[in-house]
């Protein structure tokens, strides 16, 4: 390649050089960039005082017995009879009730969000997805509240008070699963208005009809979205607090009755601190211990969904 | 081809029948009106919630309701320190949560060189939104009530809910930033500008509406969050009995006097007066988001 001849000869005496050190734009610069790290910052430090709290609570309960034993009572002294350590029992309940969510939310996500995409007029989805945004903007208690005084004496009511306690696992995870639906609604209704409509002309150029095309060509071709969006509403599920501390009880059982008072880790973080525990004391150093668990859950949730995207998205264009 | 345009062919054509069998005009309404109602049942939930919520707690408040304190008695309670303590915070919140917000969503989208550490620190935003609000408060707790020493204080929990949705905020200018056409940009740099100088006063006036927008909801979500104030700093209010004008002085909050409601055991408290807390609450982020939406609704037009 000929190196190009400048038309003018160059002059010494200009510069395109800012004339001063622009040390106020580089100070700015270097403050924007101190704002982006202190999301940086805030990962560190949620790692390393969970991982600080928790190993002191490591160093008097073994791993394993964390892990394996089918009990939660830490309280009181280490030595004594009445002190069990076994995570289990919170997980299990927080399983319980994400299973009951994903139950509920699942259908209706998906249902609304094929209904949005492929059906509803310009009118009905002004309305509705509005609707949706306010749903995702109630407050928590104010779902928990809804799940206690309305959804709890209603299954009273259906089936017997016998079999629903007072505080309860279903409640808890219908009302989770209504939490829920507008993420996974709005989520895979993105991802099946992404799919190109040379696919839905292909698809009823060979005779299908509009569900046979939603059930055999969109959904599959919109799989990866839609899992991803599962994905990150049943980490909301795990993580949610306020429904459960209020609806599901304070009694950790390792039980897979929804009937039954449970307790999620979640629901044991907000009761351990309401009790007040002394900082210092195994009690306080437990509710770090299961927030690691429950990090470490939802870390991995999230990582899942954001690889199901990338290996499975199919690539259009 | 010779079949098709043969006089036979025409008449076939003419009986074939092409509107599909009933059965399957059949499946096809079921299938829609699954769909449908699908729809309809996550609203219908919301509005018998909302109704419930009404019925059980409008006639349960009066002038008085915003004035008190809180009480034993159900008839003589207020929600006038929660109502204080989340108006302080969310001054506070939008005080801290905006700037840093702004500032590392601005980094982010104009400045960052695209390198190894700009790819984490976006992959650390997009995560950092998946961690559960509660895991925030534990943050907050360890950090800033023991290790700085703050205490159960209005601080600590306004840190907390900044912490919480610093990556709303960033997500929602780093959008905002990006739908300024970039002509703007490259035009105030063609004119001697430098990036600090286009970036600040030709494509942040223009990205504005859309980052408060952003900022707005953000702020209403902090407001309706309880647990990481619960776990990191607000104190049920029967022990927190006054407005927090100091930093350092323990607070009450909406949502959290609301759960102390609900917990407690006489069922005036539990119904009513909980049903009244969450109906000033809800009015409280109304209006915000009506302020959101009106914002957004200009901004639209304008363009």
């Amino acid at each position: 390649m000929p190196t190009l001849q400048p038309i003018v000869a160059p002059r010494d005496d200009v510069s395109l050089a800012a004339r001063s050190s622009r040390w106020g734009e580089r100070t700015i610069v270097s403050l924007l960039w101190f704002a982006a790290a202190v999301s940086i910052v805030t990962t560190i430090a949620i790692v390393v005082v969970l991982l600080e709290e928790g190993l002191r609570f490591f160093a008097e309960v073994p791993l394993l017995d964390f892990l394996t034993d089918t009990a939660w009572r830490p309280f009181g002294d280490v030595e004594s009879d009445a002190f069990r350590a076994g995570v289990l029992p919170l997980v299990s309940g927080t399983l319980l009730v994400t299973v009951i969510a994903l139950i509920v939310a699942v259908p209706l996500g998906l249902g609304s969000a094929a209904y949005l995409s492929e059906y509803a007029s310009a009118r009905v989805r002004g309305i509705v997805k509005p609707a949706l945004e306010v749903l995702a903007g109630i407050p928590t208690v104010v779902l928990g509240y809804f799940a206690l005084t309305l959804v709890t004496p209603a299954l009273r009511a259906v089936f017997s008070p016998e079999r629903i306690s007072i505080f309860n696992a279903a409640s808890a995870g219908l009302v989770v699963g209504v939490m829920i639906v507008p993420t996974i609604a709005s989520l895979s209704e993105d991802a099946l208005s992404a799919v190109p409509d040379g696919l839905r002309a292909a698809s009823y150029g060979m005779g299908a009809t509009r569900s046979e095309t939603i059930r055999r060509v969109l959904f599959p071709a919109a799989l990866s979205g839609i899992v991803s969006a599962i994905i990150l509403a049943m980490g909301r599920a795990i993580g949610e607090t306020m429904i459960v501390a209020i609806a599901a009880g304070n009694l950790p059982t390792l039980t897979a009755n929804p009937g039954a008072q449970i307790q999620t880790m979640t629901g044991y973080i907000v009761q351990a601190v309401g009790g007040e525990a002394p900082r210092g004391s195994l009690t306080f150093d437990s509710i770090f211990a299961v927030g690691i668990v429950l990090f470490l859950m939802t870390l991995g949730l999230n990582l899942i969904a954001n690889r199901v995207v990338r290996r499975f998205r199919e690539a259009y264009e | 081809m010779s079949a098709l345009s043969s006089p036979a062919g025409v008449v076939r054509g003419a009986v074939l029948d092409l509107t599909a069998p009933a059965a399957r005009l059949r499946r096809e309404r079921v299938f829609q009106g699954l769909l449908l109602t699908a729809t309809l049942l996550a609203l219908l939930v919301m509005v018998t919630l909302l109704t419930d919520v009404l019925t059980d707690g409008l006639r349960r408040i009066d002038t008085g309701f915003f004035t008190d304190y809180t009480s034993r008695r159900p008839e003589d309670t207020g929600v006038r320190n929660g109502l204080t303590g989340s108006l302080s915070l969310m001054v506070l919140v939008a005080a801290m949560a905006f700037p840093l917000g702004v500032g590392a969503g601005v980094y982010l989208e104009v400045f960052a060189p695209d390198n190894r550490f700009t790819r984490l620190m976006q992959t650390n935003i997009a995560n950092l939104a998946g961690v559960p609000s509660v895991v925030y408060g534990l943050l907050a707790s360890a950090v800033f009530v023991y290790l700085l020493e703050l205490g159960r204080s209005l601080i600590s929990g306004a840190l907390a809910l900044t912490l919480l949705i610093l990556p709303v905020i960033i997500v929602a200018t780093r959008e905002s930033v990006r739908a300024v056409p970039p002509s703007i940009f490259n035009g105030a740099l063609a004119l001697g500008a430098t990036p600090w100088q286009a970036t600040s006063r030709q494509v942040l006036p223009v990205a504005m509406p859309g980052i408060l927008t952003g900022t707005i909801l953000a702020l209403s979500r902090a407001v309706g969050e309880t647990a990481p104030i619960l776990v990191a700093g607000a104190v049920f209010s029967r022990r927190a009995d006054n407005e927090p004008w100091n930093l350092l002085e323990p607070f009450g909050a909406l949502p959290v006097q609301v759960y102390d409601f609900i917990k407690r055991p006489q069922p005036e408290f539990q119904i009513e007066v909980a049903a009244a807390g969450i109906i000033v609450m809800l009015v409280v982020l109304l209006t915000m988001n009506s302020g959101a939406i009106i914002l957004r609704n200009r901004y639209a037009r304008r363009r």
